[in-house]
């Protein structure tokens, strides 16, 4: 009974060969990696998030270090939906990595216009919503961190696709459990736990921001507790939902901390910047976990975490971790 | 493009700079001058990502071949001072070569080659490719003092003429490398430009050979998050062909050697003024302020 652990999942019908996936802005565009990693051992590839329109970018520097991060703002740079439905879905397609393409927009219109366009289109896999973006109709900074928006957007998005619908809910929320809920009731198959919180970096020899826009988000190592508390808070309260983990997961403890804390799935962003092959090795790290544990799949990590007793039942076999001198 | 775990040959100091010599014979048998590698850093909650240099030479036969060289600035950075401090026998994760190269004039003889401080480093490459064309080489070599100035004595060898530069006349002449621009130019019978420099010196550069006519190249520092295209954040705005707007182009993958004339200097140089001076997070391939 030596038999190798699988690491297939099924996201509510997307069926990836391994949980670990490329998060959206980090996969290129279909010419970039297929020389640095064999694309077939990925889970699967989130597109850069995609517009109507097409979108120029942000003005330079884009990207600074930060302790265990990165600050960054591309201006959700892409060539437009049409473009990239012509040409970078299919070039993506060709490395035969499965697609999930990241939707972005300021107005409900907008996304709908997008789900139309990538209905039946069988290169896309799973549709993933960015929220974080601007409102432009109600005129607020963050166009998911409100439930009402939220709800109309994620149900539009719902029920115009047919293939699966993943919610990525913004990386700085007073509520992100009330936040997965409602995405859920609207429709969403899934959720993605998180998108890059607001970030800024500044210079002090020069007195200046280290980023062109001033403003900008933060990715990295640096985040991996974040998502694991917004992961461990979601899949506590929304259980059966696929919920997939993004954020300083780098390594295959990383993710295997992830599906313990209830991710049915993980995505590799910064990781893939330093090594463009991470997807696949924290692919193999879960693969050795999983071994080691003598489970037969990912799933099997998943509600392996059990919550310490809040109060002092346990003491004798639990001592403070940092006694008194 | 290629990803190799590669034993430092043999690292030593050149002037301000600390050059590394490494075994990457399938790496080396790709470079062409202009391209750059992608170079891991150390485990650590400091480095992030990988950092970026041009690549100084790549020898392809001889008793060198499957080596390439590439010059750091310890002084640029906590990264880039770590991998100064490596020594022989270590090993890197790198990948490369990454990026457009510079192309070489078909019918054209005459080559200025123009650079500040450590960019001269991927211009040495050049301009043994140049030689071994049967171009006519001049460089111009530029830097704060006569220790930021790259290996001056083996200019001297590779071109016809030999301009130096130094902001504090320690070595050669006083002055910046552009002040030496109109004499190099008319003295080479100079008909295309290469330079590399941190952008204030490459516009000026640009705007020269606009006014006079001159076909030329340049190799851009932009900060780069991953190096071989994934990131989206080394971006360049570059005038469209058909003239209808500008696209951020990305230095690692569309660059870093662009024609000078399609860059929207303004628009880029407001950004590239931002960045910090002491940390060239994937700059390529100077790296250095230089002046």
């Amino acid at each position: 009974m030596t038999a190798a652990p699988s690491l297939t999942v099924d996201l509510g019908g997307m069926i990836l060969p391994t949980p670990v996936m490329i998060a959206a802005g980090c996969g290129g565009t279909g010419r970039e990696l297929g020389g640095l990693v064999d694309l077939r051992r990925v889970g699967a590839i989130v597109s850069r998030t995609i517009t109507v329109a097409e979108r120029v970018g942000s003005d330079v520097p884009r990207i600074a270090e930060s302790p265990a991060g990165v600050v960054w703002e591309t201006g959700l740079q892409n060539p437009g939906l049409d473009v990239f439905v012509a040409g970078e879905l299919l070039r993506i397609a060709r490395g035969g990595a499965q697609i999930v393409v990241s939707i972005g927009g300021t107005s409900l219109e907008e996304y709908v216009r997008m789900t139309s366009a990538l209905q039946g289109r069988p290169e896309v896999a799973a549709i993933e919503i960015h929220l974080s973006g601007p409102d432009d109709e109600l005129d607020r900074p963050v166009l998911g961190a409100h439930q009402d928006r939220l709800f109309e957007i994620v149900g539009a998005v719902a029920r115009m696709s047919l293939v699966p619908v993943f919610a990525k809910l913004p990386g700085a929320s007073d509520d992100i459990v009330t936040l997965a809920r409602t995405a859920v009731r609207a429709g969403a198959t899934g959720v993605t736990l998180l998108a890059s919180p607001p970030a800024l970096g500044l210079d002090v020899t020069r007195g200046r921001p280290r980023i062109g826009t001033v403003r900008g988000w933060l990715s990295g190592p640096a985040l991996k507790p974040i998502t694991l508390r917004a992961v461990f808070d979601v899949a506590q309260a929304v259980p059966g939902v696929p919920v997939i983990a993004s954020g300083g997961i780098r390594t295959g403890e990383d993710a295997v901390e992830c599906l313990l804390a209830g991710a049915w799935a993980v995505q590799v962003g910064t990781a893939t910047l330093t090594d463009p092959s991470a997807a696949v090795t924290v692919a193999q790290g879960i693969a050795r976990r999983l071994k080691a544990a003598r489970l037969a799949s990912p799933a099997e990590l998943r509600g392996r975490l059990r919550p310490q007793e809040p109060s002092g039942a346990d003491a004798d076999a639990d001592p403070d971790p940092v006694p008194a001198p | 493009m290629k990803r190799a775990r590669a034993e430092i040959l043999s690292t030593r100091k050149i002037g301000a700079y600390q050059s590394i010599t490494l075994v990457a014979p399938e790496i080396a048998e790709r470079s062409r001058p202009g391209q750059f590698l992608a170079i891991a850093m150390p485990e650590g909650r400091e480095f992030v990502l990988r950092r970026h240099f041009s690549i100084h030479q790549a020898s392809r036969r001889g008793g060198w071949a499957g080596t390439l060289e590439f010059v750091v600035d310890p002084a640029s950075g906590a990264g880039t001072g770590w991998l100064a401090g490596a020594i022989a026998h270590e090993f890197l994760d790198v990948i490369g070569p990454l990026g457009k190269s510079f192309s070489y004039p078909k019918r054209l003889t005459n080559c200025l080659l123009v650079a500040e401080g450590r960019g001269a480093a991927s211009l040495f490459f050049l301009a043994q490719e140049l030689v071994a064309r049967h171009k006519r080489v001049d460089m111009i070599l530029g830097g704060s003092t006569l220790e930021t100035v790259f290996k001056p004595i083996d200019a001297k060898r590779l071109a016809q003429t030999v301009a130096v530069m130094t902001a504090d006349g320690s070595l050669g002449e006083r002055g910046g490398v552009l002040d030496a621009l109109p004499d190099a130019i008319a003295r080479a019978e100079a008909e295309v430009v290469y330079a590399v420099a941190p952008a204030p010196i490459l516009v000026a550069v640009a705007s020269f050979c606009r006014t006079n006519r001159l076909p030329a190249q340049v190799a851009v520092e932009e900060r780069m998050g991953c190096g071989f295209g994934l990131c989206n954040t080394c971006a360049v705005p570059v005038a469209r062909k058909d003239r209808s707007g500008y696209d951020n182009l990305r230095a690692c993958i569309d660059g870093p050697v662009f024609d000078p004339a399609r860059i929207l200097w303004d628009r880029w140089l407001d950004g590239t003024q931002a960045a910090p001076a002491t940390e060239p997070v994937g700059t390529i391939p100077g790296g250095g302020d230089g002046a």
